[in-house]
């Protein structure tokens, strides 16, 4: 019987000849990444009585949440994660000018096919991207993984989604992820592994990979996986990660799955997750003219380089509409430096955009939030009441695209009409 | 592991936000604890027992993973969480953290806010008494069950360190 990438890669992690879904497993993950978090399972680890680590080498820290610090309360945080890792020899550490933990580490070459990742992240899922198993678990479960090396897993039932392309016109990633969550619901891959395949995924870029991996969370799934491929492979080397440092895992061609969800692409328009679910979506044509107050490009979702020069193409030569603030967080700092070298900052900038510092910024609360009443339109990965500031505020959650046409008009706007 | 008391029910698609607000996640516990699921029923932390049970729909505790949210429900004294269903994270931090938690498919339609409850979390029954049914929920891995005996993962992983 054949077997899924989840069935695979834990049995490779947990040093089992194989599994099946539904078993429980001891797991060895490859990296235990804890983000803004850390300091929260540095002191469950004091509380543990436990000064040992059982290898600093699978630890990563990257303070990414609340970055640069705005109180005396998370710069003390911060000083305790960058003390900590200097005297366990954690050498994978970011400090607050990194940016986004998950985008930080794969844009580094952390994250390999294959491996294992759990994270106090539940957008983990993220690292699919590259072809590997990532899952968010708990500050404590992370701590005693820390000490353990391994924690239970169950092991996924998997869900096939076969897209067709290439994509109309005007549409990402971020449009496919939304209609699919928008038809299977928010719980529609609750504890499943969901495998992107077809036409549309082979050969697409990793930063689309990430943001199909990452929204795969908002679905419920546990682990997201896209094949490794000869793109994934590039990425990788120009990272410096060569073939002989991974070992790709594909699932087998008669691997048994939970189910087969299709989509196409090819007749695919731009879509909108309105308030304060990210299944509540629409298609652009239903929500065009809501007034906006903000819009936010920022996130692990979308605020990779692509994302920023395609919000930039549809910029170029337009201004922001009077009275609405678009804020441009950058995913991390090689982000940044890229948008630099090239012009796309100068053009976010001239267009009207107030661009931050890389991290998480606004998505998890840090700033630009919103007072009682207001609307933004962001291309994070959450709209839930509360996530942005008030909960009186609302969220539209949409594309790098549709977020530029919205910034120009004032008002919810389909960028087909400025490409 | 039996806990008995008044049953606090609440809806589907509960996001971790509406559990503890995102603006005080970073507050005290005992300054969180008084707002527990305020957005959604703010009677339910001034008046919350230590025995109650909270029940709610499906996929509860979706969205971000941050374990504030079981820590702070544990806080508040109650008993158990029985749900249609939990998403995957909210499930595993409770477990780690030492709140009971049970999945019974159907116990929404078979409950209603203010039933008196009894929960036997090791059998997996829920016994409501002001209606007289008794609902099985799923039954809980014997590991996972040690867990939430110890206390959450960290009690346990210090009581497997001195075996």
């Amino acid at each position: 019987m054949g077997k899924t990438f989840a069935e695979k890669v834990l049995a490779r992690a947990a040093g089992v000849g194989e599994t099946t879904a539904g078993m429980v497993v001891d797991v060895y993950p490859d990296l235990v990444m804890s983000h803004a978090a850390s300091w929260r399972c540095i002191r469950t680890l004091e509380k543990l009585g436990v000064d040992r680590l059982y290898d600093p080498d699978r630890i990563a820290m990257v303070m990414d949440h609340t970055a640069p610090a705005h109180s005396a309360k998370t710069a003390a945080d911060q000083k305790l994660c960058r003390e900590f890792a200097r005297a366990h020899g954690i050498r994978t550490f970011y400090d607050v000018e990194a940016g986004i933990a998950h985008v930080v580490l794969m844009e580094n070459g952390h994250i390999r096919p294959g491996m294992v990742i759990i994270g106090t992240d539940s957008h983990s899922t993220i690292y699919g991207a590259l072809g590997a198993a990532g899952t968010g678990v708990g500050f404590s479960e992370v701590t005693a993984t820390w000490v353990a090396g391994y924690l239970w897993m169950r092991v996924p039932e998997s869900i096939r989604i076969e897209i067709h392309g290439p994509l109309a016109w005007g549409t990402s990633a971020k449009d496919v992820m939304l209609k699919l969550i928008g038809e299977m619901g928010a719980d529609g891959a609750t504890y499943a592994s969901v495998e992107f395949h077809g036409d549309y995924v082979a050969g697409l870029s990793v930063s689309e990979r990430m943001t199909l991996c990452n929204l795969a969370m908002e679905m419920g799934a546990k682990f997201a996986f896209v094949p490794p491929d000869d793109v994934t492979r590039a990425y990788l080397a120009e990272r410096g990660v060569t073939p002989d440092g991974y070992q790709e895992v594909q699932p087998d061609p008669d691997a048994v799955y939970a189910k087969t969800v299709a989509l196409d692409g090819t007749s695919l328009s731009p879509q909108v997750a309105c308030p304060h679910a990210v299944d509540n979506v629409q298609p652009i044509e239903a929500v065009a003219g809501t007034r906006v107050d903000q819009v936010f490009i920022g996130s692990c979702a979308n605020a990779k380089y692509e994302d920023l020069a395609e919000a930039a193409r549809i910029l170029r030569g337009h201004h922001v509409a009077p009275g609405v603030r678009l804020i441009v967080t950058p995913a991390s700092r090689g982000v940044l430096t890229r948008i630099v070298a090239d012009g796309i900052f100068s053009a976010l900038v001239e267009a009207g955009a107030l661009i931050t510092n890389p991290g998480c910024g606004a998505c998890a609360g840090d700033g630009g939030v919103m007072a009682d009443g207001e609307v933004t339109l962001s291309t994070a990965n959450r709209n839930f009441q509360g996530r942005m500031g008030s909960y009186q505020a609302s969220i539209y959650l949409a594309s790098p695209a549709v977020a530029a046409a919205t910034a120009i008009r004032g008002a919810i706007a389909d960028p087909r009409e400025f490409l | 592991m039996e806990v008995r008391g008044r049953c606090w029910k609440f809806g589907d698609n509960i996001p971790t936000d509406q559990i503890v607000r995102s603006d005080r996640a970073l507050a005290p516990m005992e300054e969180i604890v008084r707002h527990v699921l305020e957005t959604l029923n703010p009677a339910f932390a001034r008046e919350v027992k230590p025995g109650d049970i909270l029940v709610a729909g499906k996929h509860f505790g979706q969205s971000s993973g941050r374990a504030i949210a079981p820590k702070a429900l544990r806080a508040t004294g109650i008993g158990a969480v029985v749900v249609e269903y939990a998403a995957r994270l909210f499930y595993r931090n409770c477990f780690e953290i030492g709140l009971p938690l049970l999945e019974c498919p159907g116990i929404t339609a078979g409950v209603e806010d203010g039933d008196v409850l009894a929960v036997d979390i090791a059998a997996g029954t829920i016994r409501n008494e002001t209606r007289g049914r008794v609902f099985y929920a799923r039954p809980v891995d014997p590991f996972l069950r040690r867990m939430l005996q110890a206390g959450g993962i960290i009690p346990l992983a210090a009581e497997l360190a001195e075996e």
